[in-house]
Protein backbone atom coordinates (compact mmCIF):
# COMPACT_ATOMS: atom_id res chain seq x y z
CA UNK A 1 0.00 0.00 0.00
CA UNK A 2 2.81 2.37 0.85
CA UNK A 3 4.35 1.97 -2.63
CA UNK A 4 1.64 4.11 -4.16
CA UNK A 5 2.31 7.01 -1.84
CA UNK A 6 6.02 6.88 -2.65
CA UNK A 7 5.46 7.97 -6.19
CA UNK A 8 2.71 10.42 -5.28
CA UNK A 9 4.96 12.22 -2.79
CA UNK A 10 7.88 12.21 -5.19
CA UNK A 11 5.70 13.63 -7.93
CA UNK A 12 4.40 16.39 -5.66
CA UNK A 13 7.95 17.35 -4.74
CA UNK A 14 9.07 17.35 -8.37
CA UNK A 15 6.27 19.72 -9.34
CA UNK A 16 6.87 22.03 -6.43
CA UNK A 17 10.65 22.00 -6.96
CA UNK A 18 10.37 22.94 -10.60
CA UNK A 19 7.98 25.77 -9.87
CA UNK A 20 10.12 27.06 -7.03
CA UNK A 21 13.26 27.03 -9.18
CA UNK A 22 11.57 29.08 -11.83
CA UNK A 23 10.18 31.49 -9.27
CA UNK A 24 13.41 32.14 -7.36
CA UNK A 25 15.28 33.30 -10.43
CA UNK A 26 12.61 35.76 -11.43
CA UNK A 27 10.62 36.64 -8.36
CA UNK A 28 7.37 36.84 -10.31
CA UNK A 29 5.74 33.98 -12.23
CA UNK A 30 4.20 35.00 -15.50
CA UNK A 31 2.44 32.81 -18.01
CA UNK A 32 5.58 32.14 -20.00
CA UNK A 33 7.38 30.80 -16.93
CA UNK A 34 4.42 28.67 -15.99
CA UNK A 35 4.34 27.26 -19.51
CA UNK A 36 8.07 26.50 -19.33
CA UNK A 37 7.61 24.56 -16.10
CA UNK A 38 4.73 22.60 -17.51
CA UNK A 39 6.78 21.71 -20.63
CA UNK A 40 9.63 20.55 -18.42
CA UNK A 41 7.32 18.26 -16.48
CA UNK A 42 5.80 16.96 -19.69
CA UNK A 43 9.22 16.24 -21.16
CA UNK A 44 10.16 14.23 -18.06
CA UNK A 45 6.98 12.24 -18.41
CA UNK A 46 7.75 11.64 -22.07
CA UNK A 47 11.06 9.91 -21.39
CA UNK A 48 9.50 7.86 -18.59
CA UNK A 49 6.65 6.81 -20.88
CA UNK A 50 9.11 5.61 -23.52
CA UNK A 51 10.97 3.36 -21.11
CA UNK A 52 7.81 2.12 -19.42
CA UNK A 53 6.13 1.06 -22.63
CA UNK A 54 9.19 -0.93 -23.64
CA UNK A 55 8.90 -2.96 -20.45
CA UNK A 56 5.15 -3.32 -20.54
CA UNK A 57 4.85 -4.47 -24.15
CA UNK A 58 7.65 -7.00 -23.93
CA UNK A 59 5.35 -9.98 -23.83
CA UNK A 60 2.22 -8.71 -25.51
CA UNK A 61 1.37 -9.67 -29.08
CA UNK A 62 1.51 -7.03 -31.85
CA UNK A 63 -1.19 -4.40 -32.01
CA UNK A 64 -3.51 -4.62 -34.97
CA UNK A 65 -4.30 -0.92 -35.32
CA UNK A 66 -4.53 2.44 -33.60
CA UNK A 67 -7.69 1.58 -31.71
CA UNK A 68 -6.05 -1.56 -30.38
CA UNK A 69 -3.15 0.53 -29.10
CA UNK A 70 -5.52 2.99 -27.39
CA UNK A 71 -7.41 0.14 -25.75
CA UNK A 72 -4.14 -1.23 -24.44
CA UNK A 73 -3.30 2.20 -23.02
CA UNK A 74 -6.70 2.42 -21.36
CA UNK A 75 -6.59 -1.01 -19.80
CA UNK A 76 -3.20 -2.62 -19.20
CA UNK A 77 -1.05 0.50 -19.28
CA UNK A 78 -3.36 2.59 -17.10
CA UNK A 79 -3.65 -0.29 -14.62
CA UNK A 80 0.09 -0.68 -14.29
CA UNK A 81 0.78 3.03 -14.00
CA UNK A 82 -2.28 4.50 -12.29
CA UNK A 83 -3.67 1.37 -10.66
CA UNK A 84 -7.07 1.46 -12.33
CA UNK A 85 -8.53 1.33 -15.81
CA UNK A 86 -9.77 4.29 -17.77
CA UNK A 87 -13.52 4.59 -17.19
CA UNK A 88 -14.50 5.84 -20.59
CA UNK A 89 -12.84 5.96 -24.01
CA UNK A 90 -14.42 8.01 -26.75
CA UNK A 91 -13.17 8.58 -30.26
CA UNK A 92 -14.19 10.25 -33.46
CA UNK A 93 -12.39 7.49 -35.38
CA UNK A 94 -10.27 10.13 -37.00
CA UNK A 95 -7.36 10.22 -34.62
CA UNK A 96 -8.88 11.99 -31.61
CA UNK A 97 -9.46 10.05 -28.40
CA UNK A 98 -10.79 11.17 -25.04
CA UNK A 99 -9.85 9.06 -22.03
CA UNK A 100 -11.87 9.72 -18.92
CA UNK A 101 -10.67 8.64 -15.52
CA UNK A 102 -13.16 9.38 -12.76
CA UNK A 103 -10.75 8.89 -9.92
CA UNK A 104 -7.36 9.87 -11.25
CA UNK A 105 -4.67 8.51 -8.96
CA UNK A 106 -2.62 11.68 -8.77
CA UNK A 107 -5.60 13.92 -8.01
CA UNK A 108 -7.47 11.95 -5.35
CA UNK A 109 -5.64 13.59 -2.46
CA UNK A 110 -6.47 17.12 -3.59
CA UNK A 111 -10.21 17.43 -3.23
CA UNK A 112 -13.50 15.90 -4.33
CA UNK A 113 -15.00 18.95 -5.88
CA UNK A 114 -13.84 22.28 -7.16
CA UNK A 115 -11.31 23.24 -4.53
CA UNK A 116 -7.75 23.62 -5.88
CA UNK A 117 -9.03 23.24 -9.45
CA UNK A 118 -6.61 25.90 -10.71
CA UNK A 119 -3.63 23.94 -9.38
CA UNK A 120 -4.59 20.75 -11.15
CA UNK A 121 -2.86 21.36 -14.54
CA UNK A 122 0.56 21.38 -12.88
CA UNK A 123 -0.03 17.92 -11.56
CA UNK A 124 -1.30 16.53 -14.81
CA UNK A 125 1.61 17.59 -17.04
CA UNK A 126 3.82 14.67 -16.08
CA UNK A 127 1.07 12.14 -16.76
CA UNK A 128 0.34 13.70 -20.16
CA UNK A 129 4.01 13.26 -20.96
CA UNK A 130 3.95 9.63 -19.90
CA UNK A 131 1.05 8.90 -22.26
CA UNK A 132 2.71 10.80 -25.10
CA UNK A 133 6.00 8.95 -24.58
CA UNK A 134 4.27 5.60 -24.52
CA UNK A 135 2.41 6.33 -27.77
CA UNK A 136 5.54 7.67 -29.40
CA UNK A 137 7.43 4.46 -28.85
CA UNK A 138 4.52 2.48 -30.21
CA UNK A 139 4.83 4.45 -33.42
CA UNK A 140 2.16 7.09 -32.86
CA UNK A 141 3.09 10.75 -32.62
CA UNK A 142 0.46 12.60 -30.63
CA UNK A 143 -0.47 15.64 -28.63
CA UNK A 144 -1.85 14.87 -25.18
CA UNK A 145 -3.68 17.39 -23.04
CA UNK A 146 -5.70 17.02 -19.87
CA UNK A 147 -8.58 18.89 -18.36
CA UNK A 148 -10.36 18.72 -15.06
CA UNK A 149 -13.76 20.13 -14.24
CA UNK A 150 -14.50 18.26 -11.02
CA UNK A 151 -11.79 16.58 -9.01
CA UNK A 152 -10.69 13.84 -9.02
CA UNK A 153 -12.22 13.09 -12.38
CA UNK A 154 -10.15 14.11 -15.38
CA UNK A 155 -10.18 13.78 -19.14
CA UNK A 156 -7.11 13.21 -21.27
CA UNK A 157 -7.41 14.20 -24.88
CA UNK A 158 -5.10 12.44 -27.32
CA UNK A 159 -4.82 13.71 -30.87
CA UNK A 160 -2.78 11.46 -33.14
CA UNK A 161 -0.63 13.40 -35.56
CA UNK A 162 -0.82 12.07 -39.08
CA UNK A 163 2.46 12.64 -40.90
CA UNK B 1 4.80 7.06 -38.47
CA UNK B 2 8.55 7.37 -38.54
CA UNK B 3 9.83 5.95 -41.80
CA UNK B 4 13.55 5.87 -41.36
CA UNK B 5 15.64 2.96 -40.20
CA UNK B 6 19.11 3.37 -38.88
CA UNK B 7 21.16 0.93 -36.86
CA UNK B 8 21.35 1.44 -33.13
CA UNK B 9 23.89 -1.33 -32.78
CA UNK B 10 25.91 -3.64 -35.03
CA UNK B 11 28.41 -6.29 -33.92
CA UNK B 12 30.04 -9.08 -35.82
CA UNK B 13 32.67 -11.75 -35.40
CA UNK B 14 35.22 -11.52 -36.98
CA UNK B 15 34.90 -7.74 -37.06
CA UNK B 16 36.58 -7.16 -40.38
CA UNK B 17 33.43 -8.33 -42.17
CA UNK B 18 31.35 -5.66 -40.49
CA UNK B 19 30.71 -3.60 -43.63
CA UNK B 20 29.36 -6.62 -45.47
CA UNK B 21 26.96 -7.25 -42.60
CA UNK B 22 25.80 -3.63 -42.60
CA UNK B 23 24.70 -4.19 -46.17
CA UNK B 24 23.08 -7.56 -45.49
CA UNK B 25 21.16 -6.18 -42.54
CA UNK B 26 20.03 -3.11 -44.44
CA UNK B 27 18.56 -5.11 -47.30
CA UNK B 28 16.88 -7.54 -44.92
CA UNK B 29 14.95 -4.57 -43.51
CA UNK B 30 12.78 -4.55 -46.64
CA UNK B 31 11.73 -8.13 -46.00
CA UNK B 32 11.05 -7.22 -42.38
CA UNK B 33 8.77 -4.34 -43.43
CA UNK B 34 6.90 -6.68 -45.74
CA UNK B 35 6.30 -9.19 -42.97
CA UNK B 36 5.26 -6.52 -40.49
CA UNK B 37 2.55 -5.18 -42.77
CA UNK B 38 1.35 -8.72 -43.44
CA UNK B 39 1.05 -9.54 -39.72
CA UNK B 40 -1.73 -7.03 -39.26
CA UNK B 41 -3.97 -9.19 -41.44
CA UNK B 42 -3.28 -12.49 -39.72
CA UNK B 43 -2.82 -13.55 -36.09
CA UNK B 44 -0.93 -11.07 -33.95
CA UNK B 45 2.37 -12.71 -33.17
CA UNK B 46 5.22 -10.39 -32.51
CA UNK B 47 7.94 -12.75 -33.56
CA UNK B 48 9.04 -13.40 -37.08
CA UNK B 49 11.67 -15.91 -37.91
CA UNK B 50 13.76 -17.01 -40.71
CA UNK B 51 13.46 -14.36 -43.37
CA UNK B 52 15.08 -16.85 -45.66
CA UNK B 53 18.28 -16.83 -47.65
CA UNK B 54 18.58 -13.32 -48.97
CA UNK B 55 21.73 -14.09 -50.92
CA UNK B 56 21.66 -17.59 -52.37
CA UNK B 57 25.33 -17.26 -53.24
CA UNK B 58 26.46 -16.27 -49.80
CA UNK B 59 25.08 -18.95 -47.52
CA UNK B 60 23.83 -16.83 -44.67
CA UNK B 61 20.68 -17.35 -42.69
CA UNK B 62 19.06 -14.12 -41.65
CA UNK B 63 16.53 -14.04 -38.80
CA UNK B 64 14.38 -11.10 -37.87
CA UNK B 65 12.39 -10.02 -34.80
CA UNK B 66 10.29 -6.90 -34.30
CA UNK B 67 9.20 -5.49 -30.96
CA UNK B 68 5.98 -3.61 -30.33
CA UNK B 69 8.01 -0.45 -30.26
CA UNK B 70 9.05 -1.06 -33.86
CA UNK B 71 12.65 -1.85 -33.01
CA UNK B 72 14.03 -4.51 -35.29
CA UNK B 73 16.60 -7.12 -34.36
CA UNK B 74 18.44 -8.98 -37.10
CA UNK B 75 20.71 -11.98 -36.54
CA UNK B 76 22.94 -13.22 -39.36
CA UNK B 77 24.29 -16.73 -39.03
CA UNK B 78 26.63 -18.75 -41.18
CA UNK B 79 24.70 -21.44 -43.03
CA UNK B 80 27.36 -24.00 -42.30
CA UNK B 81 26.35 -23.69 -38.67
CA UNK B 82 23.42 -26.08 -38.88
CA UNK B 83 23.46 -26.91 -35.19
CA UNK B 84 21.51 -23.74 -34.34
CA UNK B 85 17.87 -24.66 -33.82
CA UNK B 86 14.74 -22.56 -33.91
CA UNK B 87 14.32 -22.35 -30.12
CA UNK B 88 17.90 -21.25 -29.71
CA UNK B 89 17.37 -18.39 -32.12
CA UNK B 90 14.12 -17.51 -30.32
CA UNK B 91 15.88 -17.48 -26.98
CA UNK B 92 18.64 -15.31 -28.41
CA UNK B 93 16.04 -12.78 -29.53
CA UNK B 94 14.41 -12.97 -26.10
CA UNK B 95 17.71 -12.15 -24.41
CA UNK B 96 18.36 -9.32 -26.84
CA UNK B 97 14.90 -7.90 -26.22
CA UNK B 98 15.30 -8.09 -22.44
CA UNK B 99 18.68 -6.43 -22.67
CA UNK B 100 17.31 -3.73 -24.93
CA UNK B 101 14.48 -3.05 -22.48
CA UNK B 102 17.07 -2.49 -19.77
CA UNK B 103 18.96 -0.07 -22.03
CA UNK B 104 15.73 1.86 -22.66
CA UNK B 105 15.14 2.25 -18.94
CA UNK B 106 18.62 3.61 -18.34
CA UNK B 107 18.22 7.35 -17.71
CA UNK B 108 21.56 8.05 -19.38
CA UNK B 109 20.38 6.57 -22.64
CA UNK B 110 18.63 8.86 -25.09
CA UNK B 111 16.23 6.88 -27.28
CA UNK B 112 17.47 6.98 -30.87
CA UNK B 113 21.14 7.22 -29.97
CA UNK B 114 23.57 4.41 -30.79
CA UNK B 115 23.69 1.93 -27.94
CA UNK B 116 26.85 2.19 -25.87
CA UNK B 117 25.85 0.21 -22.82
CA UNK B 118 28.51 -2.21 -21.56
CA UNK B 119 25.87 -4.55 -20.24
CA UNK B 120 24.28 -4.79 -23.68
CA UNK B 121 27.71 -5.38 -25.25
CA UNK B 122 28.31 -8.16 -22.75
CA UNK B 123 25.08 -9.97 -23.57
CA UNK B 124 25.78 -9.77 -27.30
CA UNK B 125 29.39 -11.01 -26.92
CA UNK B 126 28.16 -13.87 -24.79
CA UNK B 127 25.83 -14.98 -27.57
CA UNK B 128 28.35 -14.58 -30.37
CA UNK B 129 31.12 -16.53 -28.71
CA UNK B 130 28.69 -19.35 -28.02
CA UNK B 131 27.72 -19.74 -31.64
CA UNK B 132 31.31 -19.58 -32.86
Amino acid sequence: MADESLFEFLHMEIVSHIFNEQQSSKGEMDNKDRAACISLLEAMGFRVGQGLIERLTRDTPSFKDELDIMKFICKDFWTKVFRRQVDNLRTNHQGTYVLQDNKFALLTQFSSGKQYLDQAPKYLAFSCGVVRGALSNLGLESVVTAEVSIMPSCKFQVVIQKL
Amino acid sequence: MKCFNYPLYIRSVPSQNELKFHYTVHTSLDVVEEKVSAVGKSIGDQRELYLGLLYPTEDYKVYGYVTNSKVKFVIVVDSSNTSLRDNEIRSMFRKLHNSFTDVMCNPFYNPGDPIQSKAFNGIVSGMMVQTG
